[in-house]
């Protein structure tokens, strides 16, 4: 409850308090969630912002804040192409696509397309990555 | 391939960053720009992309992807009947995975290129299939979508 809560926040947070774990063994929100919103917040001034981490469903340890999935609606998305939507997401996260995050799902959509579909997809089963070796170290 | 790829590519790695160039489309200022290619590594990857007429960067194989965003690049390209297009497994070539990020200036894999262009990763094809787009991009190409069939047959 308080995860969806957050997700639909707009309101920028320029700190959090570090979360502990709860029982469903999901972060209320570590650092780099806390960074992505507030970065996409600042660059984007988002109508909506949704972000999951998928980490979990990732070959990566507990706790990481290695795969994302953003829906971000904002006007400024009028009249730009999907590919200058993704970068613009991209040049807001630079740092984070530099360092912890390894993958980043986007959905950017202007209001109107928003409201066609209001949802956060899911992203497609992990495959294993770099971790699945087929008879090499 | 990879093993010349990975020498000269390494050894302008060492020069610095800067070695990019070419590709990607719909920039905006300070947006998909990049410092002008001291060659080699850019320009080898500028020739890789415009090789074939479809052209995909995958973490695994298209017989064994090992990524679900690269494997759904994959299926998308299946359904549309696309069997002949170049895949790249960046997970045999490190040089290769950062390169083509550097080249595209696009920090994730999958990507796709569509004559010599790119298009994005698995959310953007996603997009075009879903909307039409691929459809007619492969049109372009000169490729016929197996999924015209299909609706053709569909709408009688």
């Amino acid at each position: 409850m308080l995860r969806a809560q957050l997700a639909r926040c707009t309101v920028p947070m320029a700190t959090r308090a570090c979360a502990s774990r709860d029982s469903a063994g999901s972060a209320a929100g570590g650092p780099v969630e806390a960074a992505i919103r507030a970065k996409l917040e600042q660059a984007l001034s988002p109508e909506v912002l949704e972000l999951r981490n998928e980490s979990g469903g990732h070959a990566v340890p507990a706790g990481s804040e290695t795969h994302f999935r953003v829906a971000v609606v904002s006007s400024r998305f009028e009249g730009m192409s999907p590919l200058q939507r993704h970068r613009l997401v991209h040049a807001a996260l630079s740092e984070e696509l530099a360092g912890p995050v390894h993958a980043l799902a986007i959905q950017a959509k202007t209001p109107a397309q928003w409201r066609e579909n209001p949802q956060l997809d899911t992203s497609p089963p992990c495959l294993g990555g770099s971790k699945k070796t087929r008879g090499t170290s | 391939m990879s093993a010349s790829l990975s020498r000269a590519a390494a050894a302008l790695l060492r020069w610095g960053r800067g070695a990019v160039g070419g590709g990607g489309g719909g920039g905006l200022p300070g947006v998909g720009v990049r410092a002008a290619s001291s060659g080699g590594q850019a320009e080898q990857l500028d020739a890789l992309v415009k090789k074939d007429k479809v052209v995909v960067f995958l973490k695994g194989t298209p017989e064994q992807p090992q990524c679900g965003f690269s494997n759904a690049v994959v299926q998308i390209l299946r359904l549309h009947g696309v069997r002949d297009y170049a895949a790249y497994n960046v997970l045999d070539d490190p040089e290769l995975r950062q390169g083509i990020k550097d080249y595209s200036n696009w920090p994730t894999i999958p990507q796709v290129y569509l004559n010599g262009e790119f298009v994005g990763g698995c959310d953007i094809l996603l997009q075009m299939h879903q909307n039409g787009d691929l459809v007619e991009e492969l049109k372009k190409l000169g490729i016929r979508s197996a999924l015209i069939d299909e609706k053709n047959q569909d709408s009688k």
